[in-house]
């Protein structure tokens, strides 16, 4: 595991249960595929409050940035 | 290695609703204060609470603090201590008022008052009715609580060292505490944080269970920082639960579906609390059915390939009802037990919510400990507040949205029992005893050297599995007897963890080894504390203590009317009385528990 990565899996530690769920889930499935586009992403995507991520994930805010649409639903996993 | 040092008038370990709350006191009065946290404050564990805070405010029907402190006394099983209890529910409104000019967006009446709402267990009238106490800001109160304290925080200038880890507890020969050791996570260096006030908020250690609510970050690390301090941990068997958590996952299936029709169900598809409660079934109270779910696992007609769950059935109910009244139930499922509801049934099982015990105080916030006949002496230079501390409001069971309050009263009571303890204070810092660090680096240099060593990610796994089956929501004598032992051969396991990652920056796997460190010494003193108290109250409830008209509910207030106290040393518990005594009114006497 490089730095990035490792720093990153510490920022996947939330407030919220779900949100530790969902993202743990997403990194270990998804983590080493990411453009680096989207690792620039899922930083930015982070930086949200966890009742703002949990808004975005069960639809009931729209995200306001399209770059973080796709990661969504791959961290929505359904 | 080398040890860096810093020097602040306090320090506070927990930037929640609890630790933030404490710092804006001491900021505000000028204090050069230093507030650790491992993630950023806005992320602490108080954001999950959604439900609210109470407070007799009586906005919208006549309400009294000493109704709600009848209340409390009631739900804490006559285990909380009557003085700080009073304490609370009197401090209540201002502390809630206070909030809101700080900001707090809170739900409002037409009048522009708060908004109060109902919620279960708090009543009128010393128990008549239910009224409505609690304040929210729409379903996010913890979030809009810790984003109005954290401004108000920035404004005062308190310094935030944000990932900074918090190690070990420094107390010097008189057993005076002097600060902490901690981790940057970002050098993976040590720093000394020597302060005059050492004040602990971190939260809760749910994470001891295989299944709980808590986020990960739950681990208890105040509390065995506590431990191996040599300062003993109160009333640790007392753990609140919620009958209906996903497997493993631990995330809530509301009880909702149980209302529209869900049936529990055992491995033969047998629906068994036709047995438990033949009238209202799967529709029982709350303990009845977490009962019911643990007595079938034990006896090995639970599910999966380690029999450890039952099955929460909803596969008869009309798709469309399922979509229109229990919305949200189907993306839970998929997302965290991986089964469409629809289809097929999903695993549950009665999942860990809250901790009552903690790290014994007074109402002021000061940490006590016994010595000599006294059993409340206070520890010089050391405060607790929120869900690490036990004051002990919420004795043997805490009520809804009383937690909340916890922060906001006792976050605030101890940081002004700070500001007055200065003021006696010598100008200088204490000096640092010579092996102020020595702890901390011996559990690093341990980890960096460890061979043969065991997975951090599976002996937690064992720790968790094991507490979960012998000291859940129902517990068995037997069962406990052998968790004991059980939990004390896990510790050792902990004791020799190997991380194969030694990097310095961001060292994650170094952390969680640190935070399994924390977590091993909650679980022992749960299990002890739970072995040793032959007794049922509140939320520890024991089959071999069962309801008798001679102790009502298992409750025995003759032998155990007193609070646990557990040692890491020599792994043993004492006892200390209840404090029976309110500050200005009569105690609230003994009588059954019933609602
Ligand atoms: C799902 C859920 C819903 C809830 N709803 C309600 C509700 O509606 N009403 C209510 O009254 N209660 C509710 N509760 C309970 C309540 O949320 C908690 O008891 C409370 O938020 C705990 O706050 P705290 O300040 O003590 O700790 P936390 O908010 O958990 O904060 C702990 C802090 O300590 C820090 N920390 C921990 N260890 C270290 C270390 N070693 N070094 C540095 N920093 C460290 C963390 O980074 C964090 O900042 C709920 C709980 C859950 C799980």
């Amino acid at each position: 595991m490089d730095e990035w990565e490792r720093r990153l899996r510490w920022h996947c530690r939330r407030g919220m249960l779900e949100m530790d769920l969902l993202l743990q889930r997403f990194l270990d499935r998804y983590l080493a595929t990411l453009t680096s586009d989207e690792r620039g992403a899922l930083e930015d995507l982070l930086k949200y409050d966890d009742i703002e991520l949990t808004a975005f994930l069960n639809g009931r805010r729209e995200c306001p940035d399209p770059r973080f649409a796709s990661l969504l639903e791959r961290i929505r996993g359904l | 290695m080398k040890v860096n040092k810093r020097t602040f008038d306090a320090v506070i370990v927990g930037a929640g609703g609890a630790g933030l709350r404490a710092a804006l006191q001491l900021s505000e009065a000028g204090l050069k204060t230093a507030v650790l946290t491992k993630v950023f404050p806005t992320r602490s564990h108080t954001v999950a609470a959604q439900g609210g805070v109470a407070a007799s405010l009586g906005n919208s029907e006549e309400d009294h603090w000493h109704w709600h402190m009848y209340d409390t006394v009631k739900g804490s099983d006559w285990l909380g201590d009557q003085d700080a209890i009073e304490f609370m529910c009197r401090k209540a409104n201002e502390v809630v008022i206070e909030l809101e000019h700080y900001g707090m967006p809170f739900d409002r009446l037409d009048n522009g008052k708060i908004y109060q709402r109902p919620f279960g267990g708090h009543m009128s009238n010393f128990g008549e009715k239910p009224v409505r106490r609690s304040c929210a800001a729409a379903d996010r109160t913890g979030h809009a609580m810790l984003h109005a304290l954290y401004q108000r925080n920035v404004r005062a200038n308190t310094q935030f060292f944000v990932e900074w880890m918090a190690l070990d507890l420094i107390r010097d020969q008189d057993g005076d505490v002097l600060g902490v050791t901690a981790l940057e996570m970002e050098t993976g260096e040590i720093t000394i944080f020597h302060a005059k006030a050492t004040l602990f908020a971190t939260g809760g250690a749910g994470r001891i269970y295989y299944s709980s609510t808590n986020a990960f970050i739950n681990t208890g690390d105040g509390l065995g920082m506590a431990a191996r301090a040599g300062i003993p941990l109160e009333d640790m068997e007392f753990w609140q639960f919620h009958p209906t958590g996903v497997s493993g996952a631990g995330v809530l299936i509301t009880e909702g579906v149980r209302g529209e029709g869900g049936i529990l169900r055992n491995s033969s598809g047998e629906r068994f609390m036709e047995r438990y409660a033949p009238n209202a079934k799967d529709l029982a109270s709350r303990d009845v059915v977490s009962r019911a779910m643990t007595t079938e696992i034990k006896e090995g007609r639970g599910c999966g390939p380690n029999k450890d769950y039952v099955l929460l059935d909803i596969t008869h109910l009309d798709p469309k009802v399922i979509m229109s009244r229990l919305p949200g139930i189907r993306e839970i499922s998929i997302q965290f037990a991986g089964v469409d509801p629809i289809k097929e049934p999903i695993p549950v099982v009665p999942t860990c919510h809250y901790q009552m015990g903690g790290i014994p105080t007074n109402y002021t916030g000061r940490v006590v400990i016994p010595q000599g006949s006294d059993p409340e002496v206070v520890v010089p230079g050391f405060y607790a507040a929120g869900e690490c501390a036990c004051a002990s409001v919420h004795g043997a069971n805490r009520l809804g949205t009383n937690s909340l309050l916890d922060l906001l009263v006792f976050g605030k009571a101890s940081g002004e029992a700070v500001i007055e303890d200065f003021k006696k204070m010598p100008k200088a810092h204490k000096e640092l005893p010579k092996d102020a660090a020595d702890l901390s680096l011996a559990r690093i240099n341990r980890l960096n050297t460890q061979t043969n060593g065991e997975s951090v990610h599976e002996v937690q796994l064992a720790m968790r599995r094991v507490m979960q089956e012998h000291a859940g929501v129902f517990r068995f004598g037997d069962m406990l007897k052998q968790g004991v032992e059980k939990i004390m051969q896990i510790a050792e396991r902990a004791a020799r963890t190997e991380i194969k990652d030694k990097s310095q920056v961001f060292n994650t796997a170094r952390v969680e080894a640190l935070e399994l460190d924390n977590l091993i010494e909650v679980a022992k003193a749960t299990m002890v504390s739970a072995e040793g108290r032959k007794e049922s109250r509140g939320a520890h409830v024991r089959d071999d203590a069962p309801d008798t008209p001679e102790f009502p509910n298992g409750r025995n207030d003759k032998e155990w009317l007193k609070h646990t106290l557990w040692y890491r040393d020599g792994n043993r518990l004492a006892y200390k009385p209840v404090h029976f005594q309110p500050l200005t009114v009569e105690p609230i006497e003994l009588k059954k528990r019933a609602y």
